[in-house]
């Protein structure tokens, strides 16, 4: 099963490498990793969607704890929790295609934020499935470009993750 | 007054109290030894390669408890140290390991002697520091040792550039250290260690198996002292073995791969297991899937969570200190004053003992060859069974494990995880320096041997009076051995040729040499050679090439698969 483990980590030179090092050294998958500094300039938050059984997801909350630098780890999976994704689309938007991407675009409340004579550029947020659905809508050749940040979690309500 | 990086690294290490450095000089510490020149609070031992240095520093570790030094250069020096830096990572042995850098500002630049030591290092370290100012040298050191020494022990590495070692700074070493992301567990969840031991009064075929974790965490007292309140059989892993006394008669010897029967027998079909600090390794409990029984309850003590349903799903988890976790439970037996099932115990003892009636460890002793197995029976009559000993890799390993009864923690010194060839020899020179006036053996095999053989000098210059008993069968014996049972006699590049004359090749350093060719003169060399309590000895015992190694629990296979020697 796909989960969301949220880390908090001191923000040192190497950490990045050590979690992604743990993951390859013990062939855990991973989906997708994500990092940037909190509010908190010591300390950096990391996404990561890895998937795997139990067993697997339990040792990769383990390992993560034993890793000197790794403050706290959440596995968002375990209660309620908010996914966010950024993408970013070129797509081709000439002749009919111009008005059928900004169609599409405004049915997945997403946003053109660069117009050229022959692209456009779609933002857009959301869970990872919903981008995956936006990607799956749009003719195949119609997409030039994509970029996707990788997920970001947060627990629901009074779910924190902090020191 | 302000002092150099390299007079920091010093004076670090001396507050740390360590008594013995082990290293090899290079450029980009050349700093540092000339701070260790002008000192006397620790002794520097020069060994010959890099990767010995590391293993004595291991060793000096495993017999002391103490964290073990090492210390070498930038480029090869630190590569050279991988080796034992990883067999210490696998067996989980507290270290700092000081490697030079490069300068910072040729870091990245492809620098003479320069490699990225925090990368080829992180897989196989606890973990690893590059001090990038010299304000850093004295926390960082601290947070090391600190690191290496607490929680599930290991290696750490401490990377200084050389530029560093020369800025000037403030000197003052922190009393304390606290890291808000590093906070081992030492005390064991009560609700949790009652549960087992209500377990433990309730169980009909219970059995204690305990590893590594007792030794280093230096529980032997507490696990005697429930072992024999309780009357369970005990049974050691490979890194166990010291952890209960080998000739109390609850030790039903290692288990495993080359483990008794008895102890196979006991592990696969008890039904409350008591694991201690032992981490379920694939070569003790063999086949995960036939070593499965529903029946069984486990409980497991460990200081590592990630140890824990790692490769066996576990019932009771209990995260802890071994020695807090043992002493609570024996505190909590002798309030409730409770006891076992006794019936159900003696009707378990009585299977046990038919099992240990098969007397897997016998072997033929009317040979007119020396069989490895009686060498090291011998040893341990001629050293009262009071000697370090020392191994390296293989077959003989497996029949010093075997044969010599340890009845203290800390006596065997071998690599386990790893399985590391060559550690033999510097393994010695460690604990020999840890402790001058012991008797020290190191039991090797003329493979092994010869990984680390120029350690001889080393030997030669710190007049260390190491024995090393060779068990000379000219194969690389656990390989043959493979190759024998599995690929048809098939002996691909197993065969060791071209030998060099090993009693000559000891006369050249000054050490003594022996060759032992017949049976009957084993014990008196032996006797002849721990007499000569100041010289280094190398004993090469020409012994049988075709020996195998029994019990033997097949690759792949269940515990109660095992092989007696009686059955080919
Ligand atoms: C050729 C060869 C053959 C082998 N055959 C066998 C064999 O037949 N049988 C066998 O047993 N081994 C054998 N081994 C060794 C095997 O590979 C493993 O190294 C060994 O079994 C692991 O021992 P252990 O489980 O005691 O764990 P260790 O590696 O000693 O680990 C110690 C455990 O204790 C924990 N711990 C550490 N400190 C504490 C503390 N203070 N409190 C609580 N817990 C703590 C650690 O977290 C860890 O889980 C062989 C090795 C070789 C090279
Ligand atoms: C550095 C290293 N290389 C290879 C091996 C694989 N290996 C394990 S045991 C062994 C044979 C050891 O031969 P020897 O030292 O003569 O001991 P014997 O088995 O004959 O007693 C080998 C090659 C190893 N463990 N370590
Ligand atoms: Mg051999």
């Amino acid at each position: 099963m796909k989960h969301i483990i949220s880390i908090l980590m001191e923000n040192e030179a190497g950490a990045l490498s050590r979690v992604a090092g743990l993951f390859s050294a013990r062939a855990y998958n991973i989906e997708s990793l994500t990092v940037a500094p909190t509010e908190d300039a010591t300390l950096s938050r990391m996404t990561i969607v890895t998937s795997g059984s139990d067993e697997v997801i339990e040792q990769i909350i383990k390992q993560l704890n034993k890793l000197i630098d790794v403050v706290k780890v959440l596995d968002l999976n375990d209660g309620r929790f908010i996914e966010r994704e950024l993408m970013l689309v070129k797509v081709k938007a000439t002749g009919s295609f111009r008005d059928e991407m900004k169609r599409m675009c405004d049915i997945f409340r997403g946003r053109i934020i660069d117009v050229a004579d022959g692209s456009y550029t779609i933002e857009l947020t959301g869970s990872g499935s919903k981008l995956d659905a936006f990607l799956e809508a749009l003719d195949k050749a119609a997409i030039l470009e994509t970029v996707r940040t990788g997920a970001s979690g947060i627990g629901r309500g009074d779910r924190i993750l902090k020191l | 007054m302000e002092l150099s990086g390299a007079e920091i690294v010093i004076r670090c290490l001396q507050e740390e109290n360590v008594q013995y450095v082990f290293g090899y000089p290079g450029g980009a510490v050349l700093n540092i030894y000339d701070e260790i020149f002008k000192q006397d609070k620790f002794k520097h031992i020069l060994v010959r390669h890099e990767q010995a240095a590391v293993h004595a520093a291991d060793a000096y570790s495993r017999a002391t408890g103490e964290v073990g030094v090492a210390l070498v250069t930038s480029g090869p020096g630190a590569t050279n140290a991988i080796t034992g830096i990883a067999t210490a990572h696998m067996d989980s042995i507290p270290m700092v390991i000081i490697s030079g850098q490069a300068p910072t500002p040729q870091i990245g630049l492809d620098a003479f002697q320069e490699v990225d030591m925090i990368g080829i290092s992180r897989p196989c370290v606890k973990h690893n520091f590059l001090v990038k100012d010299v304000k850093d040298i004295a926390p960082t050191i601290k947070k090391a040792f600190f690191i290496a020494a607490t929680g599930r022990p290991g290696p750490v590495v401490v990377d200084i550039p050389k530029d560093i070692t020369a800025h000037l700074g403030h000197f003052e070493y922190p009393e304390t250290v606290e890291l808000r992301s590093y906070t081992p567990i030492l005390k064991g969840h009560s609700g949790q260690i009652k549960k087992a031991i209500k377990l433990m009064l309730e169980a009909k075929r219970p059995m204690l198996y305990t590893g590594g974790g007792v030794v280093l965490g230096d529980a032997a007292d507490q696990l005697v002292k429930l072992a024999h309140r309780l009357g369970f059989p005990v049974t050691n892993t490979l890194m166990g073995l010291g952890g209960y006394p080998a000739t109390d008669k609850q030790f039903v010897g290692m288990l495993g791969m080359h483990g008794t029967l008895e102890a196979n027998m006991a592990m696969q079909h008890c039904d409350v297991l008591i694991a201690v600090g032992a981490r379920f390794d694939d070569r003790v409990i063999g086949n995960p899937q036939h070593f499965y029984n529903k029946d069984r309850t486990i409980i497991h003590i460990d200081v590592d969570p990630s140890s824990i349903s790692k490769r066996v799903k576990v019932d009771v988890p209990i995260v802890g200190h071994v020695q807090s976790v043992l002493s609570e439970m024996n505190e909590l037996l002798d309030a409730e004053n409770r006891t076992p099932d006794t019936a159900a115990l003696k009707a378990w003892w009585t299977q046990i003992e038919e099992w240990r009636g098969r007397n897997c460890l016998s072997y033929n002793r009317n040979s007119d060859i020396i069989k490895p197995q009686y060498v090291i029976e011998k040893l341990w009559e001629v050293t009262k069974g009071d000697a370090y000993v020392t191994s390296d890799v293989g077959q003989h390993q497996m029949w010093a494990a075997q044969y010599y009864k340890f009845d203290k923690p800390r006596r065997w010194i071998n690599s386990g995880g790893l399985g590391t060839m060559g550690v033999g020899l510097p393994y010695a020179m460690g604990v020999q320096f840890a402790d001058p006036k012991a008797k020290v053996a190191c039991v090797t095999g003329e493979g092994s041997i010869q990984m680390n053989i120029q350690e001889l000098s080393t030997c030669k210059q710190f007049h260390l009076p190491i024995k090393v008993i060779l068990l000379n069968n000219r194969y690389l014996g656990m390989v043959r051995q493979w190759q024998q049972f599995f690929y048809e006699n098939r002996y691909s590049e197993s065969y060791m040729d071209s030998l060099p004359d090993f009693v000559k090749l000891a006369e050249s350093y000054g050490h003594v040499g022996m060759n032992i060719e017949n049976p009957a003169d084993v014990e008196g060399a032996l006797t002849e050679a721990f007499n000569l309590t100041d010289r280094f000895v190398f004993m090469n015992f020409i012994t049988d090439q075709s020996e195998n190694v029994f019990p033997m629990v097949p690759n792949g296979k269940g515990l109660s698969e095992i092989i007696l020697a009686e059955d080919l």
